[in-house]
This record gives C-alpha cells, sequence and structure tokens, in this order.
C-alpha cells in the first residue's frame, strides 16, 4: 500500500491503494466516483475517459502512481451543474440508450473541442473514433459534439 | 374528445386503489390481466390480492405523479415510454411526472421482463386503462366536492374542470378520489386526441447519465461488500483438476479464495484485487478429447445441410414437384458464426445470503425466474429473495440469463459475506451464453417467371427457430413453401441475442430474394410487392404478418430513400422484413472509397402502430440498424480447442464511429396500438447492406463476416 493525494474535481483527496492500482479503480472503488466507467481494462473502449490536466486519458492503464499532481477531471467535475455545452447538447440531441459509455464519449469530446473549436464532422468522427457504443448511439453523438462546438 | 372505446378487461381485476397515509392516491397495477388472448395469465386473476400488483401510480397532496415503471431498463426506452402513456390517459403535464423504477421484490412484483420487444406492445392496454381509470375517479371526486354530475366535468393537465369555469387540481381532491370505487368502463382517449403520445421526451435519466450519478449494477455498493472475480475452465468442456491460491492469497486486498464447482472466486477488498488475485491463481484443468473447435462446427453445419435429417416447421403445396417441373433453380447457403453480446457494462451482480433472506440487485432482464432459481439453488423459499433491479448497460439478450446472480448468491452463501462479482471483459466474453453459429440453405424454383417453390434449410448448433417464424414472409407468399430444420448440440452455450434467429434469418432470406429478383429480371421492390399481394390472398391462421402493413412499409422506404433514383456515385441495397410484431424495410447507400464499397447511408421505415416517444423510437431504430450493420461486418467469434479466440475489443470488433453510415428513420403513420421496436430495426440491416454492396461491385456475400469477403473485393474504376 502507498499513500496518495491527488488532486481531483478542484478538490485535494487522500488514498492509500496499491501504486500498480489503475485510476479508474481508485475512482470507483476508494473515492466513490462511479461515473468513471469500466469496459475493457486494455484502453480499447473509452468509457473509462478522463482528463489529466486537460487531456483525455484511458484510467483503466493510467496507474495512479502515474498521476503524480496532475489535475485530474471526472464527469463529476465536468461542470458544477450539469450544464457543460456537451451536457447540454446530449441532452438536447437525446443522445444515450443505455447510457453506460456516454460519460466516456461526453469527457472525450470535452477534451477534443478544447482544441478544435471548429471541428468538421470528419474531425469529430476521427476524434470520437476511440471510444465504443455498443448501442450505437453514433450519429447522435456527432450529432451533439457538433451541436456543443456550435453553442461553446 | 374521450371515445367510447372499451376493453374488455375488467377494471377491478387489475387496478387496486388506496389512500396513502401522507395523503393522496395509490394504485396498483397488475400486469397480467393484460397479457395479449394468446398469452393466457399464469394465475386465476380472482385470487390476486394488493401485494400481487407490478406497478404503481401515486398521485400526491402536492399534484405530482409517481409513475413506478415495472420493467427492467436495457436501453430500450421503456422506463420513459411505459410511463408516457399512463400520463397521457391521466391528463397530466409530463412535466409533473416523476418516474422511478418499480422497488423491485418478488413478493410484490411479478412479470417483470425485458425481452421479445414485448414491454409496450404488451401493457399498452392496461397502461392507457390505469391511466383513464385514475382521471375518471379523481373526477368523480372533485365532482362530489362541487355537488355536479361528473359527466359535466372534464379535465386538462392535471386540472378537473366544470361548467362553471371552476377547477381543482388533481392533488387537492386525490385522497377522497381513493376512496371511491373504481369505475367500470371509463372511456378512451381517441388516438387523434394524443398529447403526449407521440410527442418526444427525452429519456427520463439523462440528468443523471451525462453528470455521472450511479445508476447501473456496476455502480452498486453496500457496506462491507467485497468483490469477487471468477476463474472458469477456459474452455467449454473443461473441468477444474486442483488449484494453488498462494500467490493470489498473497495480493493485497484479497481475503478469500474459495472453489464452487469448477470455478474459483477471488474475494478482495477492492475489484482491482479481486482481479490481480484471480490471475494469481495457478489452475490445472482437464484436457478432454473432444473439445469443439470452429472448423468442426463449420463441417457438422454443412454435413446437417447435405444430409436428410430435418424437423419440418411449415409444409405448404408440394414442395418437390415445384422443383421437379421448374425452368430455373437457385440454390444459396449463407453462413454466421458464433457472436458475445457484449453489453458495454460488463456482467455483475451484488448477492447477500442470510439467514434472514436473499438480497440481490444488479442488471437482469429476468429478476422474477433468477429469483426463483436462486431459491432452489440455495434451497431455500422464492418469498426469501428480493431482487433489485438497476439501470442495465445493454441487455441483447444476455441479461436474461441468472448465471452471474446464481454465482453471486453462491459465492455469497459459501463465504457469509455481502459479495458483488465483477466480471473483467475477458471474462464476459469468454463466458457467454453466445449468438449460436447457424448456416441457411435456401432453394427456390422459377416457373414461368415466377416463383413457385421455396425451401429453407436450418442448421444450427443448439436449438432452432421456434414456432412462429416459419409463419413470416415468404409464407402465404409462395404456394409450395417448406421450412426445415435440424441442429448439433455443443457443450459451448448459447441463447437469445438480438432478434433471436431472425438477426441473421433476415439477412439470408433477404439477400437470398435480392438474387431471385436479379435471376428473375426483376426490381427487387416490385418482387417484394408481387410476392406480398399473392400472400393476401393465402393467410391463413398461423401466418403473423399483415400483407398490407409490409407494402405500405416498403413504399414508404422506396419513396424516401429514392429507391431506383440513386445519385451519382451511390449503389443502393433493399431489404424488408417483419419480427417482433413490426415491420420494417431498408435502403442502405453504399460508395466506393479507396477502391472499397463503403455504407453511407442506410434510409429506414418503420410500422410500429401508434409511436409512443418519437425520438426514443428513433434511437431504438438507429441502434438496431447499427448493430445489424456491425455485427454483419465485424462480428466473429472463433473457437479452437472448446476455448474462444477473442476475450476483448483488441481482438473482437465493434463498430465505431468513423463506420457508421447516418441512419434515416420514418414511421408509417398508424392507429394501431404499438409494437417493440428494441430488436425489429436489426434483422433487415445485413441484407440491405449485402445487396448494394452487389450492386456496388458486382459481387455477392454470403458470410458473416462480409469484413472478411470484402478483403477481396474491389469497387469497378
Amino acid at each position: 500500500m502507498a499513500h496518495f493525494s491527488l488532486k481531483i474535481n478542484g478538490e485535494t483527496r487522500e488514498v492509500d491503494v496499491d501504486q500498480d492500482t489503475p485510476l479508474l479503480w481508485v475512482l470507483r472503488d476508494a473515492l466513490n466516483l462511479v461515473g468513471t466507467k469500466y469496459g475493457c481494462g486494455i484502453a480499447q473502449c473509452g468509457a473509462c475517459t478522463v482528463h489529466l490536466d486537460g487531456n483525455a486519458v484511458r484510467s483503466c492503464t493510467t496507474t495512479v502512481s502515474m498521476v503524480g499532481q496532475s489535475e485530474i477531471t471526472t464527469i463529476e467535475g465536468l461542470s458544477e451543474k450539469g450544464d457543460h455545452p456537451l451536457q447540454k447538447a446530449w441532452k438536447e440531441v437525446d443522445v444515450p440508450q443505455c447510457g453506460y459509455c456516454q460519460a466516456g464519449q461526453i469527457m472525450t469530446a470535452a477534451a477534443f473541442l478544447k482544441q478544435n473549436r471548429t471541428p468538421s464532422r470528419e474531425d469529430i468522427r476521427a476524434a470520437m473514433h476511440g471510444n465504443i457504443c455498443r448501442c450505437a448511439a453514433y450519429n447522435r453523438i456527432e450529432e451533439a459534439v457538433a451541436l456543443a462546438a456550435k453553442n461553446h | 374528445m374521450r371515445s367510447t372505446t372499451t376493453s374488455t378487461i375488467k377494471r377491478r381485476d387489475f387496478l387496486r386503489v388506496s389512500a396513502l397515509t401522507s395523503g393522496g392516491m395509490l394504485i396498483g397495477i397488475n400486469f397480467f390481466s393484460s397479457c395479449k388472448p394468446d398469452a393466457a395469465p399464469a394465475v386465476d386473476i380472482s385470487l390476486l390480492n394488493f401485494k400481487d400488483f407490478n406497478a404503481y401510480l401515486r398521485i400526491a397532496e402536492d399534484g405530482y405523479v409517481t409513475i413506478f415503471s415495472p420493467n427492467p431498463e436495457i436501453g430500450q426506452g421503456v422506463k420513459t415510454a411505459m410511463p408516457m402513456i399512463l400520463a397521457e390517459e391521466l391528463d397530466v403535464e409530463w412535466g409533473k411526472v416523476i418516474v422511478e423504477q418499480g422497488k423491485l421484490n418478488t413478493k410484490d412484483f411479478d412479470r417483470q421482463t425485458a425481452g421479445g420487444s414485448q414491454s409496450i406492445r404488451q401493457s399498452w392496454d392496461t397502461l392507457r386503462q390505469t391511466g383513464a381509470t385514475a382521471r375518471q375517479m379523481l373526477i368523480n371526486a372533485a365532482a362530489e366536492k362541487w355537488g355536479v354530475d361528473p359527466a359535466t366535468c372534464t379535465t386538462s393537465k392535471g386540472y378537473i374542470l366544470n361548467a362553471k369555469g371552476e377547477k381543482l387540481d388533481y392533488g387537492s381532491v386525490a385522497t377522497e378520489a381513493a376512496a371511491l370505487e373504481v369505475p367500470e368502463n371509463v372511456a378512451l382517449k381517441d388516438p387523434k386526441d394524443f398529447t403526449i403520445i407521440g410527442t418526444s421526451a427525452v429519456n427520463v435519466d439523462l440528468d443523471k447519465i451525462v453528470t455521472g450519478k450511479p445508476l447501473f449494477g456496476l455502480d452498486y455498493k453496500r457496506d462491507n461488500m467485497v468483490y469477487a472475480s471468477v476463474l472458469r475452465p477456459p474452455a467449454f468442456g473443461q473441468t477444474l483438476i486442483k488449484f494453488d491460491d498462494t500467490a493470489a492469497k498473497a495480493v493485497n486486498g484479497v481475503q478469500q479464495v474459495l472453489q464452487f464447482g469448477d470455478k474459483i472466486a477471488v474475494l478482495a477488498s477492492n475489484t482491482w484485487a479481486a482481479f490481480k488475485g484471480k490471475n494469481a491463481l495457478q489452475a490445472t484443468w482437464s484436457d478432454p478429447a473432444d473439445l469443439e473447435s470452429t472448423e468442426d462446427h463449420n463441417r457438422i453445419l454443412t454435413e446437417i445441410l447435405d444430409g436428410n435429417r430435418f424437423d419440418t416447421r411449415r409444409d405448404d403445396g408440394d414442395i418437390d414437384k415445384a422443383f421437379t417441373e421448374a425452368d430455373q433453380v437457385l440454390e444459396r447457403t449463407y453462413h454466421s458464426p458464433f457472436l458475445p453480446h457484449n453489453c458495454m457494462e460488463p456482467m455483475n451482480f451484488f448477492a447477500h445470503v442470510t439467514e434472514k433472506g436473499v438480497e440481490l440487485a444488479g442488471p437482469i432482464q429476468t429478476p422474477e425466474s433468477t429469483a426463483r432459481r436462486v431459491a432452489d439453488l440455495l434451497g431455500r423459499d422464492a418469498a426469501d429473495v428480493s431482487v433489485e433491479m438497476t439501470r442495465q448497460g445493454g441487455g441483447f439478450g444476455r441479461r436474461l440469463y441468472s448465471d452471474i446472480p446464481l454465482e453471486a448468491a453462491e459465492i455469497s452463501d459459501k463465504s457469509g459475506l455481502p459479495v458483488k462479482v465483477v466480471y473483467t471483459r475477458e471474462d464476459d466474453m469468454s463466458a457467454g451464453i453466445y449468438r449460436p453459429s447457424v448456416k441457411y440453405r435456401i432453394k427456390a424454383s422459377i416457373k414461368d417467371g415466377t416463383v413457385t417453390g421455396y425451401h429453407l434449410k436450418e442448421a444450427a448448433i443448439n436449438g432452432n427457430m421456434y414456432g412462429l417464424i416459419p409463419n413470416f414472409f415468404p409464407a402465404a407468399a409462395i404456394p409450395n413453401f417448406r421450412v426445415s430444420t435440424a441442429n448439433f448440440q455443443s457443450k459451448i452455450t448459447t441463447g437469445a441475442w438480438r432478434a433471436p434467429y431472425t438477426n441473421f434469418l433476415g439477412f439470408a432470406e433477404q439477400a437470398f430474394f435480392d438474387e431471385l429478383a436479379e435471376l428473375l429480371g426483376k426490381d427487387p421492390v416490385e418482387l417484394r410487392i408481387d410476392l406480398l399481394e399473392q400472400a393476401k390472398n393465402n393467410l391463413d391462421d398461423r401466418i403473423q404478418y399483415s400483407p398490407e402493413r409490409m407494402i405500405e412499409t416498403i413504399r414508404l422506404v422506396a419513396e424516401k430513400g429514392n429507391w431506383g433514383k440513386p445519385p451519382k456515385g451511390v449503389f443502393q441495397g433493399f431489404a424488408a422484413y417483419y419480427s417482433h410484431n413490426t415491420y420494417v424495410a431498408e435502403v442502405a447507400e453504399v460508395m466506393s472509397k479507396n477502391g472499397k464499397p463503403v455504407v453511407t447511408k442506410i434510409i429506414a421505415a418503420v410500422d410500429c402502430g401508434i409511436v409512443v416517444n418519437p425520438t426514443g423510437a428513433r434511437n431504438q431504430v438507429q441502434g438496431g440498424v447499427l448493430d445489424g450493420l456491425g455485427h454483419a461486418m465485424y462480428g466473429d467469434l472463433r473457437f479452437i480447442n472448446g476455448k474462444p479466440q477473442s476475450n476483448n475489443f483488441n481482438t473482437y470488433r465493434l463498430i465505431r464511429i468513423q463506420e457508421t453510415p447516418q441512419v434515416e428513420v420514418h414511421f408509417v403513420p398508424s392507429e394501431e396500438s404499438p409494437t417493440g421496436l428494441g430488436e425489429p430495426g436489426l434483422p433487415p440491416a445485413a441484407a440491405a447492406v449485402a445487396n448494394a454492396i452487389k450492386a456496388s461491385t458486382g459481387q455477392r456475400v454470403y458470410d458473416i463476416p462480409f469484413f472478411n469477403s470484402l478483403q477481396d473485393i474491389k469497387t469497378p474504376s
């Protein structure tokens, strides 16, 4: 066991976990931030996407010891009132079916829109290609990201 | 306007009304009595008492209406759509309706299943009657207060209005209404007057989903809960000989290792430790000689098709004569591999077995039968078992099965701890209850330019098409018609997968008709319509589809998809399929990119009767179409010596956003009672795409996954 002081969603959180523990399981099991989802464990599906200093990373293959002093943002901390342009666009388009992968989709899109404020449809599809939606809500994911970009 | 429409359902049989101690009105609803005549109630309704009601409507004194939605939510949208139906007849504003998942307990609930696209179809009448009955009771209570004839009162958006222009809100009379007699024969709305049904409402869990609130089984936690990871035989057919858990027990956080049957559970204080502990187990497995491989299955299924040991499911006319007298015969064989379900939320379940009772919680499509099976396993009374249903990160048929709740219950029973079993993705994909591999061989006879005979042979792993499907199109459309099935019993576990049977039959049949149209020199759409016109004259009691509705659906997709008039560089493919009581026709568009056919758009037309929630319905059809496309393109689970050869998304390909065409959905305007949408969009998709690939490249694909065949197929330059 090792002690870690993590900066998460603007707060400092203390945890005692093994240093090889993926950030995903620290968030979910130790800190009860369950919005970040487990999908594959090998960085193939994107359900576990969080931000480290604003960059989208796969928390399932990012161990807690790799995080250091980076600022972690999870879906719970993306906005204070659930009113990030992407969250609003997600509601306007009624994107989800089962909803399980959606937090990861939104976190990937949020980091992407910071870097590309006027994306084309092709840009959006390229940026979102790493996130699997088993319900295949892809048309609406594309539409909602485009809408959020427009309203940003 | 209220119509005089009344149903044969006896209201007092399925509704019971009582006052709430906190003020307001509580209505219990029983779904048994809403069954269609072909699904007879399993119990004598007259013996039911209040605790047997399986859904509730609460009208509080503040006017807010809470609807406890009874059926499991797996992404098919019933948690939104079912309450909409009730709210419509109750005549309240949708904004004042709160939807909660029914607090589930088999002691109080029954018949709560998500499967077969039946939730909306089977509860339509009940939900309407319940809303209308509650509305009438509120009117009666207000009329009594005013001292007027209830017939002079009406309602609007949560208020009762009288002829003098006075109004009372529902909440203010709810307690009094609960004391009144439950009326019979209340009038239902004319569908023309619907304001909630037919108006899009967003998913009721949407706020929680986009902000990451706990909703799913994997999010469910209890005090002192431990996490269990289970090691199973790596191949179907193997058994456990011995194991060494020294290294597993040395993993920080691991609390216990226990064997049950051929499986070993590692219990730990967190998920990661449980996974690590499982990986550290050293197990020795048996090595039987009869482990199965995909090569064996393919050979065996072909031998079955070449042989003559079939069951006949339907046999019209004289099929042998039709082939003897034919001018031309077309015969084609289609192959589909095993498919895992791959729900995005890996399998998981919570169980806590104590002397007092058995608590189960998690994602399950069949809570009732699961509770019964767990009770049987533990030698308990079914009444001791409670089931709490979480929102489910996909179902696709996988969560119809109770295997994971059973594992959780057994591990909790043996350890005495509250346990959550969590599957890794690798566990999920390699301990499946898969869509079985199937081969179809279809043979048709042509005489004087018409299709005179049609013989469908199915060879499947572990069981075949159930009773209804032989009575789908083209039964009745072709005078000499036979459906023959045979199967091979495998050790690999198989089961229902979204649109069971039709998910692949829809491809084989509709790809075959495209080739038949080519041989006849007919337009593929016209061939379907001609055959459906013939079917109108040959319907019998067993035929499951309406040729009229299918023709109308086909005409709509032909119009919306500009059938036969594609833009330059676009090639079209057509397919139509009826399943789960819903009619779907699709036009796929393919374009050439870098010498390869690429699906750019799919237009779908759907007749599901009245559309309850338009955006929810669109979402279901889009998802179904893309699921059909994705698995046709990439789906392929192979076995070598009983062991699945893919176990995660690096070796098993699912469709991603850049491979996704736009899916445009159109609904046939209808006043027919609604039918389901979770499945029917899927079966025609693969055929529409395969037929468009043919139009684009001149080559046909017969085997799933198409991706393999496409390696050798190029678009003409």
